[in-house]
């Protein structure tokens, strides 16, 4: 593998409706067997994006090249897609449903691989209207892997699932990166873009704000940790505290690069610190930091 | 109670208002059934008969007989005997009358022809009735390809539309955009589904039927069979054409409603439109019913074979190009 060749590039990307120009002018490269995230708030344009890349809807201008040739025939007989919602035929059990998408692809002989890949073997027979979320999200995950794609898109794969189901799908997905597949991720937990990706790009108002790995992008816009603690063991009536105190929920936050300084401060105003965590910076908190804290629609 | 209710239909007339499509559909419907209705049923009241009037031109003088004078009844001019004979025992009309040698040929199959005769010897006892020289056709055997292409007509229609716009407003069809299959192949695979199941059904219709009531069977079955799977297909294709870029199932059911309307009146279903309008006769020609009904009645009652039909086969044929080629330039995978 040559991580440095790009299995998918987007140019110059404009998507624009009525009033609204949705994608502006966006630009990115996906290196081949990576996993790609694509992240942002509501309406920051990542789904037309996505949809655009998997050649569902048309640009306005730019381009999406996959093994440097405009998508086509080859895209689709290569690339795997698992949308965010999804319906399937009514009446059909797991296996026919699998067999069904296997038989538009022309090169994949048997749903034997997907099937083990993404444990649905107790399920076969059951109809596909009585899966649990978590099962019908592995039925979608196996139909995006049917015609063993060299590249597959996960938009928003885990949205509802419950921390088990979705830890599992997580592995699912290492599985999947394993293989060498590449793996193009949208997703709103910060956690699972930080764990599942070798790249992101976080987009806002239909341009993309930051761009590399998550590690690279953490140590780029932070030199900081977090102290936290709970609100209630914070003095009401503590004045003069030399540091910035954030509260966030349940708890007090104090950034800091001198965590030393900072709890003997802490110390000092006799602050209780038998409930102090110390972390360090996450996605979430570049997220947040990136395209702020107000509510998207 | 009254407050919910109120929401509830507050809420879905916002929904009616705002799916474009269904609500522009809904106001077309009435304008169109207004004209359509308007030109069908305009002028005098409709007659309940059809005679023909054997003479030497088409234009009827209706001094020449009492009988001619006589309301609810249709007078048709025609000017050849055989000819005339022939579509009074393919129940095209309901009598046939010559004022001239005062003699009338009923068909005695015929419950309209029963009553018309009556009529005809109360204005004059004296006309002589003459022997039909050509097989007489019951009126079942007349009317049975109508019903069983009335019902192969809703099943096509509806069978694929609603079924299509459903997949599209559900994101099936968008998921299927994913992969390599084409527009074309899709289409074709419903088309092909809904035609199995329709010649299944229509043969056992047939069979079932035939074995109680024996109707007339002159032609070849593989002819009859052939044009059942052509006037399917094409009826299908019409219904995919209809549903390539639907959105609702409301505009959908309008805009297949008013296929259907027609087909219904104009293509032969129950009645013959000899003798009517010219206008009509020639909007006729442009649903595919009529053709299937045609090529039926020709096989079955006629026993006309491959090349009596040829050329409803391939009008036929060419509306079926029409319409699947035009469903799938305008097919849509996904809501717009």
């Amino acid at each position: 593998m040559n991580p440095t060749t790009a299995i998918l590039e987007v140019r110059d990307l404009v998507k624009e409706y009525p009033g609204v120009r949705a994608v502006d002018g966006i630009g990115f490269s996906v290196a081949e067997g990576s996993c790609f995230g694509l992240l942002g708030p509501n309406g920051a344009g990542k789904t037309t994006t996505v949809e655009i890349m998997e050649g569902v809807i048309p640009a306005s201008s730019g381009a999406v090249l996959y093994r440097g040739a405009p998508i086509g025939r080859r895209f689709r007989e290569e690339a795997g897609i698992q949308f965010q919602s999804t319906a399937l035929q009514d009446f059909l059990t797991v296996a026919e449903t699998l067999d069904l998408f296997r038989k538009l692809y022309g090169r994949v002989d048997s749903i034997d691989e997907v099937v083990g890949l993404c444990s649905l073997g107790e399920l076969l027979d059951r109809d596909t209207r009585k899966l649990s979320g978590g099962q019908r999200q592995r039925l979608l995950l196996g139909i995006a892997l049917i015609n063993r794609p060299a590249l597959v898109f996960l938009d928003e794969p885990t949205t509802g699932l419950d921390p088990q189901a979705r830890r599992n799908f997580w592995q699912l997905v290492e599985g999947i990166k394993a293989q060498n597949t590449t793996v193009v991720l949208t997703t709103h937990y910060m956690e699972e873009a930080y764990i599942l990706c070798d790249a992101i790009a976080i987009m806002d108002h239909g341009k993309i704000i930051a761009e590399g790995s998550p590690q690279a992008l953490l140590a780029e816009h932070f030199d900081d940790v977090v102290l936290e603690l709970p609100d209630a063991d914070w003095p009401r009536d503590l004045g003069g505290f030399e540091y910035q105190v954030l509260r966030e929920g349940q708890n007090v936050e104090i950034s800091t690069a001198d965590v030393n300084a900072a709890l003997i401060a802490l110390n000092a105003a006799g602050v209780p610190m038998q409930r102090l965590r110390i972390r360090p910076r996450n996605l979430e908190d570049l997220f947040i930091e990136l395209t702020g804290k107000e509510l998207r629609a | 109670m009254i407050r919910r209710m109120l929401a509830i239909l507050h809420a879905r007339n916002l929904e009616f208002v705002r799916d474009r499509a269904s609500f522009g559909w809904n106001i077309m419907l009435p304008i169109l059934l207004v004209v359509g209705m308007g030109l069908i049923f305009s002028g005098p009241p409709r007659p309940l008969f059809k005679a023909g009037v054997l003479q030497d031109s088409t234009e009827i003088d209706l001094d020449s007989h009492p009988f001619l004078g006589t309301r609810y009844v249709q007078f048709v001019g025609l000017t050849d005997e055989t000819e005339s004979v022939d579509k009074l025992s393919r129940h095209r009309i309901d009598l046939l009358f010559d004022p001239a040698r005062n003699r009338y040929w009923v068909n005695t199959d015929s419950p309209k022809g029963y009553v018309l005769e009556r009529l005809l010897l109360q204005v004059d006892p004296r006309l002589e009735k003459a022997t039909v020289s050509a097989e007489q056709i019951r009126y079942i055997d007349w009317l049975l390809p109508g019903i069983l292409g009335m019902n192969m007509m809703f099943s096509c229609l509806f069978g694929v539309g609603y079924v299509v716009v459903r997949y599209r407003k559900n994101g099936f069809l968008k998921r299927l955009q994913a992969t390599p299959l084409r527009a074309i192949e899709f289409i074709g695979a419903q088309v092909v589904s809904r035609l199995m199941l329709i010649l299944a059904v229509s043969i056992f219709v047939f069979v079932g039927t035939n074995y109680f009531i024996h109707f007339r069977m002159e032609g070849s079955y593989l002819a009859l069979l052939l044009v059942a799977a052509l006037g399917a297909i094409c009826m299908i294709s019409l219904g995919l054409l209809v549903a390539a870029r639907a959105t609702s199932e409301e505009f959908a059911g309008g805009v297949l409603n008013m296929i259907t309307w027609p087909m219904m009146l104009l293509s032969g279903v129950w009645f013959s439109m000899e003798g009517a309008n010219p206008i009509m006769r020639q909007a006729a020609q442009l649903l595919p019913l009529t053709h299937v009904l045609e090529a039926a009645r020709a096989i079955m009652l006629d026993g006309a074979g491959l090349a009596d039909i040829s050329r409803t086969l391939l009008i036929l044929g060419v509306m079926t190009a029409v319409f699947i080629l035009g469903g799938t330039w305008l097919f849509r995978w996904r809501l717009e």
